[in-house]
C-alpha cells in the first residue's frame, strides 16, 4: 500500500511532529503547560488579527461571490462564458499568492497606484482584506456554483403555479435550500483566509499581523517567547481550522440532501 | 481576463443562453442583472490586472511604453532557473499524484469499499492543515531528505500532499459517474488482467476527471509559495518575492507575474476544452 506509506511520511508524520514539539517542555518531556502560550497577550493579538481578517474577507467574499455565481449559473450551462469564468476563478482562487499583492500595489499602491493612490493600502485589516476578497470571490463561485446549479427549474415553476412571486420563491424555496450550502461555503472561505500566507507576506512582511506570519518569524529566529513558539501557534491554528472544517463538512452533507 | 468580460456580455444576446420556459419580463430583468453583475465584477477583477500589465510595459521615463521588462524575463538568470524548476515540479507532481492515486482509488472502489471512508478522510485531511502548519513539521523530515537530494525539485514530495484533496475530489466524481464494477467484471470475464482493466477500460472512461485533477494540481504547483519559501527552495513565486524585496517596483516583476497568470489561465482553459472533447469521442 504505497499510498498509505506516502501519506504517512508526508502528512501524518509532520503533523505528529508539530503536535509533539508543541506539547513538550525544554527538557523534552510531555508537558501541556507550554500550550498556555496560546493565551499569552502577544500571541493572542496574532490570532485576533487572523480572525478579524478572515471574518471580514470571508463574509464579504461569500456575499459577492454568491451573487456572481448566480449570474454565471443563470446563463448557458455549456457556454463559453461559464467556461471562461470557471477557468478564471480557478486561476484567481488557486494561483493568487504573491502575484495578487503586486497587482494591487500596481493598481492602488500609495506611491505607485495606477488608478489612484490609496492612503489606506497598508491599513490592517482594511487594505489587505480587499486583496483577500479578490481571491475569496472566485473561490466562492467555485464552491457555491454546484449548489445553485442544483436548484431545479421545476421548483420555480411550482411556486409560480401556486401563485407565488419571485420574492416568494426566494423567501420560501430558494434561500432556505441554499442556506446550508452558503454558510458552509463561507466557513470554507474563512478557513482559506486563515491559512493564507503568501499574499499577506508579499503585501507587508515587516510587521506580523496574523498567526501564519508569526509562525514564520518564530521558526526563523532564535529569540522568541519559547523555543517551540512556532509549533505552539501552529497547533493553535490547526485546532481552529479543524473546528471550522468540521462545521463545513457537516453543512455540506446537510446541503447535499436537496441539491442533487 | 479581458476575454472573460467581453464574451460574458456577448452571450447575453445568445438565444441558447436563456433558460427555457421563462416569462419575458423576468428574463429581461435577469439579463439586466447579469449585465450589471458581469460589468461590476469584471471591472473589479480586471483593473488590478490592467494596472499590472501597464507597469510591465513602462518605459524608462514614467508614462512611456517599452517592452524592456518583458525582455528582462529571459535575461534574469534567477528567474529563468526558477521558471524551469517550477514547470518541472508541476510535471513531476502531476505524474506522482496520478500513479499514487488512480490505481489506489480504482482498487478501493472495486475490491475494498469498506475502507473508502477512511481513504476519503485521509485525502481531505490536507484541507484542514494549513500549509504553514504542515511546513513546520516538514522541516525536520526535509533535513533528512536533503542529504540525498538538494535541488528544489524535492518539493514535489509535499506538493502531492497539497494537491491530494483537489485531485481526490475530481477523480472520485469521475469514478462514481461510471459503473466501474460492471466494466471491470465485463473486462475480467473476457480475460483481461488487472493492469488492462485499469489502464484500458477504466482510465479512458474517466479521462475528463483525470484532466481536471491534473489541471488543479498544475495550477497549485505554479502558485505555491509558503512551503517553497520556508524550505528555501527558489520556485517562481519565491523568485518573484525575492525580487520585490530587492527592488519594490521592478518592471520584470509585473511582466513575469502577468505572464504566469496568463499561462495558468490558458492552461486551465485548454484543459477544460480538451477534457470535454475526449469524453464526447
Amino acid at each position: 500500500m504505497p499510498f498509505l506509506a506516502y501519506v504517512g511520511v508526508f502528512l501524518l508524520l509532520p503533523t505528529g511532529i508539530v503536535i509533539w514539539d508543541a506539547v513538550k517542555n525544554p527538557a523534552g518531556q510531555f508537558d501541556l503547560a507550554s500550550l498556555k502560550l496560546l493565551f499569552n497577550p502577544e500571541v493572542r493579538t496574532f490570532f485576533t488579527g487572523s480572525i478579524e481578517l478572515s471574518a471580514l474577507s470571508s463574509v464579504v467574499g461569500a456575499v459577492f461571490g454568491a451573487i456572481l455565481a448566480y449570474a454565471v449559473a443563470s446563463g448557458n450551462p455549456d457556454g463559453v462564458v461559464r467556461r471562461l469564468y470557471l477557468s478564471g476563478s480557478g486561476v484567481l482562487a488557486q494561483f493568487g499568492g504573491v502575484t495578487l499583492a503586486f497587482a494591487f500595489n500596481a493598481a492602488i499602491g500609495p506611491s505607485t497606484g495606477f488608478l489612484f493612490h490609496a492612503g489606506w493600502y497598508y491599513d490592517f485589516p482594511g487594505g489587505i482584506a480587499l486583496i483577500y476578497i479578490y481571491f475569496q470571490i472566485p473561490l466562492m463561485v467555485l464552491v457555491f456554483l454546484p449548489a445553485i446549479d442544483g436548484l431545479k427549474i421545476q421548483w420555480r415553476e411550482a411556486t409560480e403555479n401556486l401563485g407565488g412571486s419571485t420574492w416568494h420563491y426566494w423567501r420560501y424555496v430558494g434561500f432556505p435550500l441554499l442556506a446550508p450550502a452558503f454558510i458552509g461555503a463561507t466557513l470554507l472561505l474563512f478557513a482559506n483566509a486563515l491559512s493564507a500566507y503568501a499574499t499577506i507576506q508579499a503585501w507587508e512582511n515587516q510587521i506580523a499581523y496574523t498567526a501564519p506570519q508569526q509562525i514564520y518569524i518564530a521558526i526563523n529566529s532564535e529569540v522568541g517567547l519559547a523555543s517551540n513558539e512556532g509549533d505552539i501557534i501552529a497547533v493553535g491554528m490547526m485546532v481552529l481550522v479543524a473546528i471550522i472544517m468540521v462545521g463545513y463538512f457537516r453543512l455540506q452533507r446537510r446541503a447535499a440532501r436537496w441539491l442533487r | 481576463m479581458v476575454a472573460v468580460n467581453v464574451l460574458g456580455e456577448g452571450a447575453l444576446v445568445d438565444p441558447s443562453a436563456r433558460p427555457p420556459g421563462m416569462q419575458l419580463g423576468r428574463r429581461k430583468r435577469l439579463n439586466l442583472f447579469r449585465w450589471v453583475t458581469f460589468t461590476i465584477f469584471g471591472l473589479f477583477f480586471l483593473l488590478p490586472l490592467i494596472a499590472m500589465i501597464r507597469f510591465s510595459l513602462e518605459g524608462k521615463k514614467p508614462g512611456t511604453f517599452s517592452l524592456t521588462a518583458w525582455a528582462q524575463i529571459g535575461s534574469t538568470p534567477d528567474l529563468v532557473s526558477a521558471i524551469e524548476i517550477t514547470l518541472e515540479l508541476a510535471v513531476i507532481t502531476c505524474a506522482v499524484m496520478l500513479v499514487l492515486l488512480v490505481p489506489t482509488m480504482i482498487w478501493i472502489r472495486l475490491r475494498v469499499q469498506r475502507i473508502s471512508q477512511i481513504f476519503e478522510f485521509l485525502c481531505l485531511l490536507p484541507l484542514t492543515i494549513p500549509a504553514i502548519v504542515l511546513v513546520v513539521g516538514l522541516q525536520p523530515i526535509y533535513n533528512q531528505i536533503e542529504h540525498y537530494n538538494v535541488s528544489a525539485l524535492q518539493l514535489f514530495w509535499v506538493y502531492v500532499i497539497l494537491a491530494l484533496p483537489y485531485a481526490y475530489r475530481s477523480l472520485s466524481a469521475g469514478l462514481i459517474a461510471i459503473d466501474a464494477t460492471t466494466l471491470s467484471e465485463a473486462a475480467r470475464s473476457l480475460g483481461a488482467n488487472w493492469a488492462t482493466v485499469i489502464l484500458r477500460v477504466i482510465v479512458p472512461n474517466m479521462w475528463q476527471a483525470i484532466m481536471n485533477a491534473l489541471l488543479l494540481t498544475a495550477a497549485l504547483v505554479l502558485g505555491e509559495f509558503t512551503i517553497a519559501e520556508i524550505l528555501n527552495d527558489i520556485t517562481l513565486q519565491v523568485a518573484l518575492f525575492n525580487i520585490s524585496r530587492a527592488t519594490a517596483n521592478a518592471g520584470v516583476l509585473f511582466s513575469t507575474s502577468t505572464a504566469a497568470l496568463l499561462f495558468a489561465f490558458v492552461l486551465l482553459l485548454i484543459l477544460s476544452y480538451a477534457g470535454r472533447r475526449r469524453r464526447r469521442a
